[in-house]
């Protein structure tokens, strides 16, 4: 009996996690290759100081892309999560500058990005709207409510108390506590969507909602609460933007969500749902950071860096739509 | 020549693999009538259609048109000898109106860069009128089933036929549809179009055809004119085959268990009305009836998947709260998707995965985290019990066949340890290995007391396999069959609406 059970369990091993493993160490791969090449091409790529400020860089957004990693595990997409980390740091900031402790504003101002992804959650499950031109229309309509609240012009935040700015600007032991923060995050959130039973609702209802449903899966609520948790992790990442930028400005993070679904798609997450990790999220947006600092680093136009990082989309979306058609 | 038949067929055969779907089978569609093709599911009857359609070509025999020998390479090919298939699914575009439907064809092949929306509403509108009069500018998706049953139609009559197959049109019609349909297809014949038509109904056939042609098992059996049988002989031609499959001892007559299930007076609003069942333990209940009668709606609303608006559901005499599936497998009744891979599996999750997919909560420790190695477990032993064979319970269920697929959507609902099994359609597309096994399993899970429902479209699966066989037409129970009444002409009269010998007669008339 014992050995009935031992041998499926590495069966198991093999398989179950064979194509996102595969592409994790492909992503690794790429990324070391390219800083390699770098550490030659530039004497100031391999120091620390400039690993700091690629991970600084997309450190904040990586909060973003778990949720909507997880988000587009179950299928949905959210178009609205600039506009929602625009929103959380302007409500943050407003209640602020209103004379509200910092904290309390700050958790508010998550509150507030939570409710949205609620709203949104009821649009897709009770009325029956896509994700898409939901999170489209919450998208337009946040970013006008930011310019409301703001009229127009940046909050200036610098009265921020210290203690709270060191949330984005100070370190312990030469870590910034934004890298900290993020990589909490990050391991939360992937040991959760590996092992918690609720996680596992998330993949059955992308993998094939129908069957889910006929599994006795309330496919709806698991919708529901993924947008929330998208949208509140978004809330999340506007706080410590806030944080980080002693400041509340109503344009920020348009067109982040572009960039933070691209670094999902890079790491493996299917716009079909049903598949994508964490890890292999961040990874993908790591190797765009890298990408990135590599050619400003190398001198290149930054009008041709979007070119560059679409042109990677591309390449990691038809590779994976080759290995998916392979399958079956 | 005028009298040389419109439509022949000499010797065709053709297998799918090692599967002989026809063999050797011959046909003839004279000029100006509505001719019958009748035999069970998997008779071939849909095979020769495709073959006469282009859509499938045979391996052996001829087909000839007016007394030539034709081949008939494609769809398109068949569209210019003027053959039209009108199939039991309806292929519309849902958003275009219903004119831009009728002349898709023509618009496909159209060289002029714009659209003459004009000539083509008067055109559609002149073609649609034949038939009833729906409005060609209207969207399909806004019309009723029936009506775009109708728009099908009217689509093979553009395309100017001679020979017109029908496909069991009324499947999705209610009665004063059909009725319509019949008035339709007389009028087509009265204009020189020879009609086959393909339907499971015997009063339909009777009051409606000129000839009738049984397959049976890729064979053919005869031709009749309908004046010279009765339903019941066409019933037995169809049928007239002993059960070769093996299928597990019945339970023994004198022990029925206590009664375990029982539903009453369930309607949903819709597809079903005021339906009674009940089910004793240790018992196989099958439930037969033609496909679109509402069958797997009433199981989906015993188990909470669809909503009722009237009845109750009573486990071991206890009433049931049952607001959504989740209520109904806490108290022990689980349900099979007939739809395997649309609604039974997890296609890329591994067979692990979707093991557990019914209830979680068994295997879930403290904090809220899978207990992994429970699930391994788990998974170890059903795929062993049921047989599953495969690489290994992480693969994913997308590499298994079709059979062991089923498989693993059974031991999902085994997992739980049901009270009772509904089972919808548990054999369909898997072979015949896969299915006595499924056949085995399922007698012994009613020897150790569970209730078992199977929905089967099957008859030797209804009659080989279980206790009693009720019937449902319409979204009414027709009728029910105990044991010693089990066979496939009282079943297909159920379920046909022929009730018995002595007035069926007079009933096609009434139809008529």
């Amino acid at each position: 009996m014992h050995a009935d059970i031992k041998a499926p369990s590495e069966a198991r091993r093999i398989n179950f996690a064979r194509l996102a493993s595969m592409r994790e160490a492909g992503l690794i791969v790429i990324i070391l290759a390219l800083c390699i090449a770098m550490s030659f091409a530039s004497p100031h790529f391999l120091t620390w100081g400039n690993f700091r400020a690629m991970l600084m860089s997309f450190s904040i957004e990586g909060i973003v892309v778990v949720g909507m990693t997880i988000l587009l595990i179950v299928g949905g997409i959210d178009l609205s999560v600039g506009s929602v980390v625009c929103f959380s740091m302007v409500v943050s900031g407003a209640l602020f500058l209103a004379g509200l402790d910092p904290w309390t504003a700050s958790l508010i101002g998550i509150g507030v990005s939570a409710l949205i992804g609620a709203a949104m959650g009821f649009f897709v499950t009770v009325v029956g709207l896509n994700h898409f031109i939901t999170s489209l229309a919450a998208m337009v309509i946040v970013r006008g409510m930011c310019l409301v609240i703001t009229k127009g012009t940046p909050l200036s935040l610098f009265t921020l108390p210290p203690a709270f700015k060191a949330i984005g600007q100070g370190s312990f032991n030469n870590i910034p506590y934004v890298i900290m923060i993020f990589v909490v995050v990050v391991a939360i959130f992937d040991f959760l969507l590996r092992r918690a039973t609720a996680f596992r609702k998330v993949f059955y209802t992308g993998s094939n909602e129908k069957a889910a449903q006929f599994s006795g899966i309330k496919t709806r609520q698991v919708k529901f609460w993924v947008t929330v948790l998208c949208s509140t992790l978004a809330g999340l990442a506007g706080v410590i933007y806030m944080a980080r930028f002693g400041a509340a400005t109503p344009t920020f993070g348009a067109g982040m969500e572009l960039n933070i679904i691209a670094a999902a798609v890079i790491g493996g997450a299917s716009l079909n749902g049903g598949s994508g990790t964490i890890f292999g999220a961040i990874l993908g947006m790591a190797l765009l950071s890298v990408v990135t600092s590599s050619l400003i680093l190398l001198d290149v136009s930054v009008y041709w860096q979007d070119m560059i990082k679409g042109c990677i989309l591309l390449a990691a979306v038809s590779i994976d739509h080759f290995l998916h058609r392979k399958k079956s | 020549m005028t009298q040389a038949p419109i439509l022949e067929i000499h010797g065709l055969s053709k297998a799918f693999g090692p599967v002989k779907a026809l063999s050797d089978v011959q046909f003839e569609l004279k000029r100006g009538e509505i001719h019958a093709l009748c035999g069970e599911n998997g008779a071939g009857k849909s095979t020769l259609m495709n073959m006469i359609a282009g859509v499938l070509q045979p391996d052996q025999g001829d087909i000839l048109i007016d007394g030539t020998r034709v081949s008939i390479p494609s769809p398109a090919a068949a569209q210019r000898l003027g053959i039209a298939l009108v199939h039991q699914e309806i292929a519309l575009c849902q958003d275009a109106t219903v004119a831009e439907n009728i002349y898709m064809a023509a618009i496909n092949a159209r060289r002029m860069p714009l659209m003459n929306f004009q000539k083509l509403y008067a055109d559609a509108q002149k073609v649609m009128d034949l038939l009833a009069p729906i409005p060609v500018r209207t969207k399909v998706a806004d019309l009723s089933i029936s009506n775009q049953q109708l728009v099908e139609i009217a689509k093979a009559l553009t395309l100017d036929c001679k020979v017109l197959m029908l496909d069991e049109p009324t499947a999705a019609l209610t009665e004063s549809e059909a009725q319509r349909l019949f008035s339709i297809v007389r009028g087509l014949q009265e204009r020189g179009i020879s009609v086959i038509y393909i339907s499971h109904r015997m009063a339909e056939i009777f009051s409606l055809c000129d000839r009738v042609t049984v397959f049976r098992d890729g064979h053919y059996v005869a031709t009749d004119p309908i004046k010279a049988v009765s339903p019941d002989d066409v019933v037995r031609k169809m049928v007239g085959r002993e059960i070769t499959q093996l299928y597990p001892d019945k339970l023994a007559p004198k022990e029925p268990g206590r009664l375990l299930l029982s539903v009453n007076g369930l309607s949903d609003g819709s597809r079903f009305t005021d339906v009674n069942l009940q089910l004793r333990a240790g018992e196989i209940l099958g439930i037969g009836g033609l496909i679109g009668a509402g069958r797997s709606e009433i199981a989906q609303t015993i188990c909470g998947l669809r909503p009722a608006t009237a009845g109750t559901v009573a486990l071991d005499g206890q009433g049931l709260r049952i607001r959504n599936y989740s209520d109904a497998v806490k108290a022990g009744l689980v349900y099979l998707s007939e739809d395997r891979k649309g609604s039974g599996v997890f296609l890329d999750m591994p067979i692990a995965a979707n093991i557990s997919a019914l209830d979680l909560s068994k295997l879930t420790g403290t904090l809220g985290l899978l207990d992994r190695k429970a699930e391994d477990r788990q998974a170890a032993e059903m795929t062993k019990r049921l047989g599953v064979r495969m690489a290994g319970i992480g693969a994913a269920v997308s590499t298994l066949s079709g059979g062991n697929q089923q498989k693993v959507a059974i031991a999902k609902q085994l997992s739980v340890e049901p009270r009772v099994i509904i089972m919808d359609e548990p054999t369909r597309g898997i072979d015949v290995g896969a299915k006595v096994e499924i056949h085995q399993l399922l007698r012994q899970l009613a020897g150790k007391g569970v209730g078992i429902v199977v929905i089967s479209s099957e008859l030797p699966e209804l009659i080989g396999l279980c206790d009693r066989v009720m019937v449902v037409r319409e979204g009414r129970i027709a009728g029910e069959l105990a044991a010693d009444e089990l066979g496939e002409e009282a079943i297909i009269m159920l379920a046909s609406g022929v009730q018995n010998s002595s007035n069926q007669q007079k009933q096609a008339q009434n139809v008529a």
